[in-house]
């Protein structure tokens, strides 16, 4: 009991503390791949805690919903985060929330995010609300259809379970194939990636979620840029305990152990950023009318995957 | 038990009576509601506790001489009650304040108590006779509410289509318990149960209710007149009929499919799913097309009546395939899932009533920054918006999660055909799904922040006592019924196993407060660890951010990109707020279109910017009839100006080839 919530909170943490690590490794891989020095690896911890330190400046028309979505946005990320296993599975409170609740809070986080930015009465807020809310009804239902065929695979929709399915009788299947491709587009729309959104731009026009953000400043736009690193690392830690679940503890074991879980979990992480830095740097990005055709293939190959598992008789 | 509960209904009735007389007097409007409340309280705590009691019959010397007017109380009719009465005391504590802005008090005070009371006897009738009497009472009584704002542009349309549609329901009504009694006169609904139909005859009831509830329930595509009737009514009257009259319309479906029809046929669940998910996405897109708020809400409405569809869809299925546990699991989702759209539908036009008062502008695009001059209402509108759009840990994520736990059971259904269905209704939930977020985002967006888009905006004022305080309970009921679901479901166990013969597992054992669907491994929700790790961690870090790191603020004018002064007009409006959805799904579904209209140089009119949509269900399938039905008109126009000779000889004629027709029959 106390072993559990040790780890339960240690896992807490342990995503708190690596998120900006991730963001920053994600930079400097692109900027490396792009022939450019780019920023050290721990620029956003500096970030983070200068934003912190920094007076709010608050727009006049914008009203409480404002000042408090910034800690609602963190807190429903840090709790979903907390839910996905890391280094390892079926912990204290891993039955408090299954991957449909998981998805369903990132959900939330997204809703208050597009209220506040709709909150100022700026133009910019509105653009990036608009468009935000367009990707997402179109990723959502794709990710749910992900979890679908997971879930039929697994026999559950909880994370802890579907991992330990997978840790040990997990196997290569054709939905499944199907599942990570549908995720894996899911994950880039989500966390406002090339080929869906740059996180990098500031041309207004193209862009997103930077759009929705654009009037945080201080202490409320870190908290912000603190959920947006914990989604990033929610994504591949989801993607790499489904799909690449080596090393994960599915029991109680001896420190070492952890240790070496916790190495494997490192390692997987490293391994997501390079990807995601190549991905992003070989690809341009789309044209915001062409996402929805790029999310529709997502939620086709989720449907086939859902229905090859409904046809075999799963469950 | 049961005694009591019609005495009530008297005493709702009685109330109508008195308004009548009442109403000329200044205490009109606050003792009727106050007497709707007070008597609605004591209906649903009576009903609440039956729900485990055994059911009860009693037989009143009205109706059918044969037969005389049967009510009976079973743990459906008595969860249903509670569903009702629940929503009929928001909307009379809401109306206690609302109700002194009425500008005709007169046309609503006699009807509202009666409405009350029509529902209620609705869900008591155990006869045909009774039932359809109630039924046809409580259309009645709400059209006449409806009809109460006549002076208001478009009244008389809505009034007039649901008029009509709402004949055409209990024509069906009508037929399908002609069927039912099978023709051996058992109009009662034990006689019903005691004599199944054969199954063609089966479908053809089960036909024939689709169209009578789910004409009422606004089931796509016999919506029409639920986007026109219930916005034209007073706003706890929207509420009542978005909120309460669709739940008892799926009440009439459940009692007829689950009870009278005799055994479940598989294919039955076929249409029922087909239908249940085209009206969830449907009427969420009209959602979001919309710009007047209360068809926004109405149209949502549709949207949660196509979710219970589907969740009784998927219960049918079970049920016809023997697997109890998985029907019990469906049916509960939907009856959680009607409780809940009761609770935030209620916040939500209590809400828009409070704008309304507040503003007198009901369009989305003359709104905006309320939440500074209306604070209070305002978060109470927020909570039913994260509600309705399945957000935890609110209620309706609740519902929606269980009824995505029954799309996972549903590849134990032995038919090939449902394996291929239910997986694409799945993707039509999940899609409804995101786009109600998209849908009340927009609504709260553009009601209540941002800078206000016209003058009555800016002078808004909060609303009274009376309406905050319904809005504060509902909203506080919304996260009750989203923290401690259990007790919800627990408390539905005895009309699953009064329907379906299986029960969901008892919540309380297993992990503290979760739901549990099946089983402990495959999946569970705790609802209330969700909403305290989510408020500990936002107090825990907002607290340690403003001790230990900053908590100086500054005002400036907004950044906006550096491009300054511009004017509330810049704002995103609802309609370009939905432009991108409107591009992606309303070319496909509603074959939407902008047209550029710019005039030439030195002409000193403005460019305009027109969307044209079109209504597919409208034009392809009520347009031809009321086309045809004009054209029928004309015809026959000639025969209002003939002499009398020739009218004279026409009834000769009919006459003749009457009996002829008579001969030729013998």
């Amino acid at each position: 009991m106390v072993g559990t919530l040790a780890a339960q909170l240690l896992q807490m943490l342990l995503v708190l503390a690596l998120a900006p690590g991730v963001t920053g490794l994600v930079r400097k891989l692109k900027a490396r791949l792009q022939r450019r020095i780019g920023p050290p690896v721990l620029q956003p911890y500096r970030d983070l805690r200068r934003l912190l330190g920094k007076e709010v400046v608050l727009a006049e028309s914008t009203s409480w919903l404002f000042r408090a979505a910034p800690y609602l946005i963190f807190a429903t990320t840090w709790v979903s985060a907390a839910l996905v296993p890391t280094f390892q599975a079926g912990l204290l409170f891993s039955w408090t929330g299954d991957l449909i609740a998981i998805v369903a809070l990132l959900g939330a986080a997204r809703f208050l995010q597009a209220l506040a930015a709709l909150d100022a009465g700026t133009s910019f807020g509105g653009i990036g609300a608009s468009r935000e809310m367009m990707i997402a009804s179109l990723a959502e239902p794709a990710m749910i259809m992900v979890v679908f065929t997971v879930a039929l695979v697994a026999g559950s929709t909880l994370l802890s379970t579907i991992a330990e399915f997978m840790v040990n009788t997990g196997g290569l299947r054709v939905s499944l194939g199907m599942a990570l491709i549908a995720l894996v587009i899911v994950a880039l729309a989500e966390n406002a990636r090339i080929p869906v959104d740059n996180p990098a731009t500031h041309l207004e026009l193209t862009m997103v979620h930077e759009a929705m953000v654009l009037e945080y400043s201080g202490r409320h736009l870190a908290m912000i840029e603190m959920a947006g690193s914990l989604r990033l690392l929610l994504y591949l830690s989801l993607i790499a305990c489904i799909f690449a679940p080596f090393g994960l503890l599915t029991h109680a074991a001896g420190l070492l152990a952890h240790a070496g879980a916790l190495a494997a979990y490192l390692l997987k992480m490293v391994i997501g950023c390079v990807l995601l830095a190549t991905l992003e740097t070989t690809i341009a990005k789309m044209r915001v009318f062409r996402v929805p055709d790029f999310l529709g293939i997502a939620l086709m190959l989720g449907l086939l995957a859902t229905l090859l598992l409904f046809v075999a008789g799963h469950m | 038990m049961i005694i009591g509960i019609l005495l009530c209904v008297v005493a709702l009735l009685a109330l109508a009576m008195a308004a009548t007389a009442l109403v000329r007097g200044k205490l009109a409007t606050p003792v009727v509601y106050s007497g709707c409340l007070l008597l609605s309280l004591v209906l649903a705590t009576l009903a609440a506790v039956s729900v485990v009691a055994a059911p009860t019959t009693t037989i009143l010397p009205i109706g059918l001489p044969w037969v005389g007017a049967r009510f009976r109380l079973d743990a459906l009719a008595a969860a249903f009650l509670a569903i009702i009465n629940i929503g009929a005391a928001g909307a009379s504590a809401f109306g206690i304040g609302y109700g002194r802005h009425e500008t005709t008090p007169g046309r609503v005070l006699p009807f509202f108590p009666a409405f009350l009371a029509a529902m209620n006897l609705v869900v008591l009738a155990a006869d045909a006779y009774s039932f359809l009497f109630a039924w046809e009472l409580m259309s009645l009584t709400s059209w006449a509410l409806v009809m109460s704002t006549q002076r208001s542009p478009g009244t008389a349309r809505a009034g007039f289509v649901y008029l009509l549609m709402a004949s055409l329901g209990t024509f069906a009504l009508l037929l399908g318990f002609g069927l039912l009694s099978g023709g051996g006169g058992f109009y009662t609904f034990d006689a019903m149960r005691t004599h199944p139909l054969p199954p063609g005859l089966a479908a053809l009831a089960l036909f024939l209710v689709l169209i009578g509830a789910g004409s009422k329930a606004g089931l796509v595509p016999l919506h029409i007149w639920l986007p026109l009737a219930h916005p034209a009514a007073p706003s706890h009257v929207s509420a009542l009929m978005s909120g309460v009259m669709t739940k008892v319309a799926i009440y009439a479906f459940i009692r007829i499919t689950f009870d009278l029809l005799g055994p479940m046929v598989w294919w039955w669940s076929a249409p029922v799913l087909i239908l249940g998910g085209c009206t969830a996405a449907m009427g969420v897109l009209h959602a979001l097309m919309e710009t007047d708020l209360k068809r926004v809400l109405a149209y949502s409405t549709i949207e949660n009546v196509g979710i219970i569809f589907v969740a009784l869809g998927l219960a049918m299925a079970f049920k016809a395939s023997g697997l109890a546990g998985a029907a019990a699991l469906a049916l509960t989702a939907a009856l959680f899932h009607a409780m809940n759209h009761m609770l935030f539908k209620g916040v939500l036009f209590y809400g828009a009533g409070t704008v309304i008062v507040a503003t007198g502008e009901r369009s989305l695009e003359r709104l905006g920054g309320l939440i500074k001059r209306m604070p209070v209402s305002s978060a109470a509108v927020l909570v039913g918006s994260m509600a309705i759009s399945a957000l935890p840990p609110f209620n309706g994520f609740a519902s929606e999660w269980l009824i995505f736990q029954s799309i996972l059971v549903s590849p134990q259904l032995p038919q090939m055909g449902l394996k291929l269905l239910v997986p694409a209704i799945g993707v039509l939930l999940a899609l409804a799904a995101a786009l109600a977020a998209a849908c009340f985002v927009r609504a709260f967006g553009t009601t209540y922040l941002g800078r206000p888009r016209s003058a009555a905006a800016e002078g808004a004022v909060e609303a009274d006592r009376w309406s905050i305080g319904a809005m504060v309970v509902f909203a506080a009921l919304c996260l009750a019924a989203g923290i401690f679901p259990t007790i919800v479901i627990d408390w539905l166990q005895p009309v699953s196993r009064l329907l379906v013969g299986g029960a969901m597992p008892a919540q309380g054992g297993g992990n503290w407060l979760s739901i549990v669907p099946v089983s402990a491994s495959r999946s569970s929700y705790n609802g209330f660890l969700v909403f305290a790790f989510v408020v500990a961690s936002a107090g825990i870090v907002a607290t340690a951010v403003h001790r230990f790191a900053s908590r100086a603020v500054r005002r400036a004018p907004a950044w906006d990109c550096g491009y300054p002064g511009a004017g509330p007009v810049a704002q995103y409006s609802a309609t370009s707020l939905s432009q991108p959805l409107r591009r992606v799904f309303g070319s496909v579904v509603f074959a939407s279109r902008e047209q550029v209209e710019m005039p030439p140089p030195g002409d000193m009119r403005p460019a305009r910017l027109q969307r044209i949509l079109r209504d597919p269900v409208w034009d392809l399938g009520y347009a031809p009839v009321a086309r045809s039905v004009n054209a029928a008109a004309t015809v026959l126009n000639r025969l209002q100006f003939l002499t009398i000779r020739r009218y004279l000889g026409l009834v000769f004629l009919t006459l003749v080839l009457l009996l002829v027709a008579l001969a030729l029959w013998e």
